[in-house]
């Protein structure tokens, strides 16, 4: 059983992710006008179009490559000595502090503590019709799952198949799916919990979004 | 203050206001001074202190025509710009309403309609001759504006508008009934969702090029390609405030002024643009891409000038009778006829000619229509050739005639009668030699020789594409020593390719994922076609600057100098494979590809050519940005003039092939490239109406990464194919095969 407070524990301690930037090939490294302390932003837009900030540029047989940020963050180190010099392949250049936001912490520990149930292909899904009248009646925490237990209905193109959960036994916590559309294979559908692990979570995911401030 | 009173106040206020929009800031003076009398003679009837004001609101209202025509004089073509936009400016259903005796809409009611900037109605005019009525119906095809009604999209038709545009020309054309297009568009709505704003633009052109019925349009905003996709008229006029342009003022600001997407131009650029594109009807006229114009009251016409409408009305019957009189009778009948007509105190309504033609009535109707075009802009383009050259290329052209006449007209035609009757003459012919030969034959008959088995002594030779060790021509590129990095690579992990094979071996094709580095025209001239049997014509035609455009000189000679060629369009006849080909290349490499009077030249000239010697066409583009803004209107018309010469030979039975590279965009795909049936690309090619930046200002949405990809517009039916560059050979050749057939000609 993992202890979710430990957790949020731990996150709280270091509420960052360190980025190594290493180099993908060798060459010779220039720095821009980056310096320690400095922010850069990762790939931006509808479609992440925009690239990030520019970090270095790395050169090897008279083809500059640049070296952009792939996320969002503060630059905890770099490594200015490379200035000019030729480097191996992953030599690090710097590292970048990507502070957590939010919905980042919420994942983190929802990834930790739900069991995910992922969509066997792609498709249209809907509870079993006794299953959908208890949430309906209730919430979806109200329905027990277990293994081997048929819960869901799977239609593509007029064709209707029952599913039967697999995984550990629990409650749903989270529904991912809705009504009339259309799920890739693999993604996810549902999220398993332990019962008794079920105020855990919730306590901790409500404090997560009342008492998380995002930073940088 | 009564009502009356009330009303002509309140309308000299809103002329004030619209004369204080379309001037933006100038003029600031009289406008002022107008205002202040507006205000004081409010006041003063508000208090009641007015003995008369009948005549006082009436000698105001004569201040202000006084003053609106002092102004006209003043008027700047981007006033002209502002004054076509302004939502008081008449549109399309005011002419219905005014113009037109009666009218049922029929492409949809306002907002519920396919596109509501599209507007098609069925309208009637009623003449009258002594006592008898008669009722003319036309098709009313054209972009309504609606007084600044947001649906309408200020009259920028989705590509499906034009499409619902095309079909009622279709059933105009059945029905026998001319069309009167009104044009009042700023230019199309740049989507690339089937039918697609290039393609359909295309289709309409191509349409129009054709159509067997009289054709008139009117012109008041006529923005570039969504002008051209219902402008192509056998009679053009223009309001006297209207403009014509190849682009906005604002676009061309956008363009000289190298700015990018979310900066604004300078006003003053913008002015600048405006006035040297030459956009106004008067130009247009002078230009000859107008037959006339139709004079507006001061400061435009709004929905409230009657006599504008009446006015308007007496032009566009003139119109219509006079390309219906132009297309039938005897020509001294014509001529009587056209003169009455042009007499200026006849009343057209008084009048009656039948607007129905005859089969023949309507070739003729359409070959005027395309000669007319065929004409347009050929002054525009340099062309320096001794006169003597020019000539004895026209009378070579001309003694070949009776040939080609004799060898595809006749012989052709009767190819397989003829053959027959040869075979049929030399059977004979050989069964009496042998008949008269046997009794020789049959002394001198020797015992037969031992014919020896067929040996294989040596496995036949293959030399096709494929086994080719060496390209014809290597891009200059691959001498220079480096590595460069795909741009794939983030997605498909490419390692860097280096130079020196990629621009030779690898014929600038990434060795993983495929992606197309650009490559030089040349390098298709040399691989595509067979060695040594390219033959360019029409080289001296070179690109000017037919407008005088500020500074343009220059940059075209900087152009020509850098890639050593006169225009951006180079003409030749090749083979591949022993097959002959007609063959328009548009270069990206001089001046981004863009078409102008020089290369819409070379263009026609080389579809007349591939015509008179029965060659298929192949339009190969390197890379074409549009149409050359700086040439304005000399440009534009290269559009619907093009695509009338591609019309032509399609029609005549040519086989048309298109084939995009590298960025091709805008005009010439909205036109006499997009018109193709058969559109192929080469791999990492972009095509489509308009750049992301200028949809994301013109339409406000945001254009998600590779979408005018050539996958994206096979997906969406744009093309009918795409090919790996280091394919185009054998691709083109088995192109011709299968769909030029046997004579690689249709008919």
């Amino acid at each position: 059983m993992i202890d979710i407070s430990k957790l949020l524990d731990e996150i709280k301690a270091s509420p960052y992710r360190e980025i190594v930037i290493s180099t993908p090939h060798t060459g010779v490294v220039t720095f821009g006008e980056l310096r320690e302390g400095d922010t850069v932003v990762g790939p931006q837009g509808q479609w992440k179009e925009k690239p990030g900030t520019r970090l270095a540029t790395l050169e090897r047989e008279r083809n500059p490559k640049p070296i952009l940020a792939p996320e969002k963050g503060e630059i905890c180190r770099i490594h200015k000595e490379l200035e000019g010099r030729f480097v191996e392949a992953g030599t690090p250049l710097m590292i970048l502090r990507h502070m957590l936001t939010r919905a980042e912490v919420e994942h983190a520990i929802l990834k930790k503590a739900l069991h995910l149930f992922r969509a066997p292909e792609r498709a249209k899904y809907y509870f079993i019709p006794e299953v959908e009248k208890k949430i309906r009646a209730a919430d979806a925490h109200s329905v027990q799952v277990r293994d081997g237990m048929e819960l869901l209905i799977m239609s593509r193109m007029k064709r209707e198949v029952p599913l039967n959960y697999s995984g550990p036994d629990g409650v749903i916590y989270a529904i991912y799916f809705t009504i009339n559309e259309n799920m890739d294979a693999g993604a996810p559908l549902l999220g398993v919990c332990p019962q008794d692990q079920l105020p855990a979570i919730q306590d901790v995911i409500m404090r997560v979004q009342t008492e998380w401030t995002e930073r940088g | 203050m009564d009502n009356n009173i009330e009303k002509r106040l309140q309308s000299l206020k809103d002329r004030l206001s619209y004369a204080r929009d379309i001037f933006a800031g100038k003029h600031d003076d009289n406008l002022s001074m107008l205002e202040e009398k507006l205000a004081e003679f409010n006041a003063r009837a508000s208090m009641g202190e007015m003995q008369d004001p009948y005549a006082d609101i009436v000698s105001l209202e004569d201040l202000f025509s006084y003053v609106e025509s002092r102004l006209e004089g003043l008027i700047t073509p981007m006033d002209k710009v502002r004054i076509v936009r302004h939502p008081q400016r008449i549109c399309l259903r005011d002419i219905l309403e005014n113009v037109y005796d009666n009218f049922t809409e029929v492409g949809g009611q306002d907002e519920h309609s396919l596109d509501p900037s599209m507007l098609i109605a069925r309208a009637v005019i009623t003449r009258r001759r002594g006592k008898k009525t008669h009722t003319q119906s036309v098709m009313i095809i054209g972009q309504e504006k609606g007084h600044g009604a947001e649906f309408r999209n200020g009259g920028s038709v989705k590509p499906w508008g034009n499409a619902k545009a095309q079909q009622y020309m279709r059933v105009a054309e059945t029905e026998g009934i001319p069309i009167h297009a009104y044009i009042f568009t700023p230019g199309s709505y740049p989507v690339e969702d089937y039918p697609g704003a290039a393609q359909q633009i295309a289709r309409n052109i191509y349409c129009m090029a054709g159509l067997r019925v009289p054709v008139i349009a009117v012109i008041s905003e006529g923005g570039s390609g969504g002008a051209e996709a219902i402008g192509l008229a056998d009679k053009r006029l223009m309001l006297s405030h209207g403009y014509y342009s190849v682009i906005s003022p604002e676009g061309a600001a956008a363009i000289e002024g190298h700015l990018k997407a979310g900066e604004r131009a300078t006003p003053e650029l913008i002015e600048h643009c405006a006035e040297h594109l030459h956009i106004t009807a008067q130009d247009n006229l002078q230009f000859g891409y107008i037959d006339r114009i139709i004079q507006e009251p001061p400061l435009g016409a709004r929905p409230n000038h009657f006599d504008f409408f009446r006015q308007l009305r007496q032009e566009i019957i003139r119109a219509t009778d006079e390309v219906v009189i132009q297309s039938r009778g005897l020509p001294g009948f014509r001529k009587l006829a056209l003169a009455r007509l042009r007499r200026p105190d006849i009343n057209l309504d008084e009048t009656h000619i039948r607007w129905g033609l005859s089969s023949g009535n309507k070739d003729r109707l359409v070959e005027r229509r395309q000669q007319k075009y065929l004409h347009f802009a050929r002054e525009a383009a340099l062309d320096k050739r001794p006169f003597l050259t020019k000539n004895a290329a026209a009378l070579r052209d001309w003694l070949s005639k009776p040939w080609v006449h004799l060898k595809y007209d006749f012989y052709r035609k009767h190819q397989r009668r003829i053959k027959s009757m040869v075979e049929e003459v030399g059977g004979e012919i050989d069964l009496i030699k042998a008949r008269l030969f046997s009794p020789w034959r049959k002394i001198a008959r020797l015992p037969a020789k031992k014919t020896e088995a067929a040996e294989l002594t040596s496995l036949s030779t293959w030399v096709d594409d494929q086994r080719r060790s060496k390209w014809n021509y290597l891009s200059p590129r691959y001498k220079i020593d480096r590595t460069l990095t795909c741009p794939n690579s983030a997605t498909y992990g490419c390692l860097d390719l280096w130079g020196p094979d990629l621009f030779a071996e690898f014929a600038g094709v990434c060795s993983h994922c495929g992606y197309h580095f650009p490559m030089e025209p040349e390098w298709y001239v040399k691989n595509v076609f067979d060695v040594d049997s390219v033959y360019e014509f029409n080289a001296e035609i070179e690109a000017g600057n037919p407008l005088n455009f500020p500074g343009f000189d220059e940059r075209v000679a900087q152009a020509k100098a850098k890639t050593g060629v006169k225009s951006g369009c180079m003409t030749f006849e090749a083979r591949i494979d022993g097959m002959k080909i007609v063959v328009a290349m548009l270069m990206g490499t001089f001046r981004g590809g863009s078409v102008g009077a020089a290369e819409g030249y070379k263009f026609v000239e080389a579809a007349e050519r591939a015509a008179k010697k029965r060659y298929p066409f192949l339009a190969y583009v390197h890379g074409t940005a549009g149409i050359r803004i700086q040439e304005g209107t000399h440009g534009v018309i290269q559009m619907p003039r093009c695509t009338v010469a591609v019309r032509r030979y399609v029609q005549a039975g040519g086989l048309y092939m298109v084939l995009y590279d590298t960025n091709s965009f805008a005009g010439p795909v909205a036109s006499f490239l997009g018109c193709s049936p058969y559109q192929f690309a080469v791999r990492s090619s972009n095509i489509g109406f308009a750049g992301p930046g200028v949809i994301k200002e013109t339409t406000g949405m945001d254009i998600p990464p590779k979408y005018h990809r050539s996958y994206r517009a096979l997906s969406r039916g744009h093309i009918q194919g795409i090919w790996d560059r280091r394919q185009i050979r054998a691709n083109l050749k088995q192109a011709l095969l299968t769909i030029g057939g046997r004579n690689l000609y249709y008919r």
